[in-house]
């Protein structure tokens, strides 16, 4: 079942025209990028296409060299320095929008030396100062959703790799975000280990949860995102809902990367 | 009375003190290179006693590494200068001689650095010999090479090459730790500073000079041996 | 062996005890501040002051200890303008130049360890912490300290153990921690062999001792480094 919303929805998320290099390599080249609250965006695209430097332009982790990054109502305030590069006008609002987005990485992640509720509750407690109580409470139901309960004294080294992500995903869900960005979830797991991941997310989608997720998983693009975008050299190729892009896109490109 | 200034401390001219710090500066080498030597010899049969002695040999080679790692060296100094001292006085009174004979410092001194060193050398010696790649001797011993033939071409070079950044290290310490001697009363480097620093009630700049000369030979032999590691691990790929 | 003689030593040194371990643990608790400081000016990617790290480490770690021990203790002292500052109370104790000496000097090589662990943190890890909106003290305070910590734990005992070995100098200024006390004995009796056992006994206890609680703090920090604790959760509880 794909998620679609209706077209009054809010906005969640709204790029517009954002601008990254590195060096003298232009990764981004003027991206723009919606998405509504309860959509799941799919974000495709080969190597080198700049999906991930998008993702990570989004709650600052790369810092974008122009373009407006707004989370709800919210848009991050830039500016530049004397030398002309760009920079956050207020490190305060970007760790405040950084805990609205919740972050699934693809290396998981997880510190190491906490263990997995340690790690679910350490932003909610300190960065958004909850009561403890409350945190462990969400914290546990969280585990449990991604069906890990029982490894919640455990330490990330304990888990496989399937583990780890969902334990990862609890972390990202505790903080309450707003939307949620995956940089290719499932890309450094093994085989088997892709499906737990998947199911996970799916139902996830199916919550009405925001999504953004740069995947190489046709099936999950297909049948569970409510639009895909497919990003080639730093551009939007391709961006539509999955009935229509899978079976008739114009874009040549598209098509021959979908064949693989 | 006029105070000579910092520069008449490492002049060569008349009442300056350059030729005295240098000399000093070569015993200093020459004390380190004696110890380095002394620890190298007694490294290679420790190694050898750690990697194949027998189950005696190797607790004896265990329990020398493991107290010289845990006692500080100036006592070890303490030790030599002093036991031998003791030593050579019995042994001169046994020939009749009644009076207190001294035992030498700097055979003292290259002695204590020695053993202290040797013991460092023996772990880096044994390290570098596990690092030696089994197939490469099993190539040797393939070739039909006796024992001492392997060792010799083979297992030798070998493990010199993977030794030489641990002998490097232990090299800087060798020459840190020769100061220490200078309380054997060996003109060394030390020795002539305290005794600049006494005659002209200048401790600070002599010791400033002193700490200088340390740097510099320090620099320049940890440059000879990069060279040298260099050098010798051709065809050795780094990590 | 001479019992009465062994014992007697032994009451002695003990007595000295306190003092070696005073001047230990003042200067490694020092030291780990201004190495901490070090390595983070070292990583802060300000040219200036990485540079001015960087000559601090290569002075203190190319010169003995004892130069800069000298160089504190009776260097200071040729300047009229220190004597009457101050400090003069602090710089005129051998026992505070000693920890002063040994602080500068083990935050020389404590720094470099410190900045290895420091960079060893994956990177991810941190990026992770920023993702979740942690300003930047709270990610090194939470995710980057403790990991860095738990890293450089081995080698910042190895750290130690030289320290403790290291206050054998601070006897050479007169203080009369265990060395002190012992070379006293030898130089009275010279009966070196003697005093040299009863010492490095006691050296080598406290470095084992040392050894033994440097490996409880690393168990105690590596829970994730050992295998599961299998424990059935209970609903409600909080940890």
């Amino acid at each position: 079942m794909n998620a679609q919303v209706p077209a009054t929805t809010p906005m969640a998320l709204d790029v517009k025209d954002l601008h990254k290099s590195f060096g003298n390599v232009e990764v981004l080249k003027g991206i723009s990028l919606r998405a509504r609250e309860g959509e799941v965006v799919s974000i495709l695209g080969s190597s080198g296409s700049g999906k991930s430097t998008l993702l990570r332009c989004i709650n600052l982790l790369e810092v974008p060299d122009s373009g407006d990054v707004t989370v709800g109502d919210e848009t991050i305030r830039m500016q530049r320095t004397r030398d002309g590069k760009s920079r956050p006008a207020d490190q305060a609002q970007v760790e405040r929008i950084r805990s609205q987005l919740g972050m699934v990485f693809q290396s998981f992640n997880l510190w190491s030396h906490k263990t997995i509720l340690e790690n679910v509750i350490e932003a909610p407690i300190h960065v958004q100062k909850r009561p403890r109580k409350e945190c462990v409470e969400e914290a546990e139901a969280l585990l449990a959703k991604v069906g890990i309960a029982e490894k919640r004294d455990h330490y990330p080294s304990h888990l496989s790799g399937g583990q780890q992500q969902r334990a990862a995903i609890a972390r990202a869900l505790a903080m309450r975000p707003k939307v949620m960005l995956f940089d290719e979830p499932t890309s450094a797991l093994d085989p088997e280990l892709v499906g737990e991941v998947l199911r996970v997310m799916r139902g996830l989608a199916e919550e009405g949860r925001t999504m953004l997720v740069v995947t190489h998983e046709m099936g999950f693009a297909r049948d569970v995102s409510s639009r895909v975008v497919f990003l080639h050299k730093g551009l939007v190729e391709e961006d539509g809902r999955p009935e229509h892009v899978f079976v008739n896109s114009k874009s040549e490109r598209f098509k021959q990367f979908i064949k693989g | 009375m006029n105070q000579p200034g910092f520069l008449d401390v490492i002049s060569f001219g008349p009442g300056g003190w350059g030729a005295a710090l240098l000399a000093g500066a070569w015993m200093t080498v020459l004390i380190a290179i004696s110890g380095f030597l002394i620890g190298s010899i007694i490294g290679t049969f420790g190694a050898w006693a750690k990697i194949s002695g027998g189950r005696t040999i190797r607790a004896i080679a265990d329990g020398y590494t493991t107290v010289l790692r845990g006692i500080p060296d100036l006592l070890v100094i303490y030790l030599f200068y002093f036991g031998g001292s003791a030593a050579v006085t019995a042994i001169g009174r046994f020939f009749g001689s009644e009076g207190f004979i001294g035992f030498p410092g700097f055979l003292a001194g290259a002695l204590a650095v020695g053993i202290t060193s040797g013991a460092q050398q023996t772990e880096v010696f044994r390290g570098a010999f596990k690092a030696v790649h089994k197939g490469e001797i099993e190539a040797a011993i393939a070739c039909g090479m006796s024992r001492a033939l392997r060792f010799r071409r083979i297992i030798a070079p070998l493990t010199l090459r993977h030794a030489l950044p641990g002998m490097g290290n232990v090299w800087q310490v060798v020459l840190k730790e020769s100061a220490l001697v200078s309380i054997t009363g060996v003109a060394e480097l030390l020795r002539q500073a305290q005794v600049g620093a006494g005659s002209t009630g200048m401790p600070f700049n002599f010791y400033v000079v002193a700490g200088a000369i340390y740097l510099t030979i320090s620099t320049f032999s940890g440059a000879l041996l990069q060279w040298s590691e260099r050098y010798f691990s051709r065809g050795v790929r780094r990590n | 062996m001479d019992w009465t003689f062994t014992l007697e030593t032994f009451i002695s040194l003990v007595a000295a005890i306190p003092l070696t371990l005073q001047l230990a643990a003042t200067s490694i608790l020092l030291g780990a501040f201004l190495a901490l400081g070090l390595a983070l000016l070292r990583l802060s990617g300000v040219r200036v002051l990485d540079w001015f790290a960087r000559f601090y480490v290569f002075v203190f770690r190319g010169t003995p200890l004892l130069v800069q021990i000298f160089l504190i203790y009776y260097g200071l002292s040729q300047f009229p303008a220190v004597r009457h500052t101050m400090l003069w109370p602090i710089l005129r104790e051998p026992y505070w130049c000693a920890v002063i000496a040994l602080t500068l000097n083990t935050a020389a090589y404590a720094s470099e360890i410190i900045r290895g662990g420091l960079v060893s943190v994956p990177h991810g890890q941190i990026e992770a912490a920023r993702a979740c909106g942690m300003p930047r003290f709270m990610v090194f305070r939470r995710i980057v300290l403790p990991l860095a910590i738990r890293q450089a734990l081995p080698g910042y005992g190895n750290e130690m153990i030289s320290m403790v070995k290291a206050t054998s100098l601070a006897s050479i200024i007169t203080l009369m921690e265990v060395t002190g006390v012992a070379a006293k004995i030898i130089s009275e009796t010279y009966r070196a062999i003697e005093v040299f056992i009863v010492a490095g006994v006691i050296y080598l206890t406290i470095n084992f001792l040392l050894t033994r609680l440097v490996h409880v703090v690393e168990y105690m920090l590596s829970p994730h480094l050992r295998a599961p604790r299998l424990r059935t959760p209970v609903q409600g509880e909080s940890k």
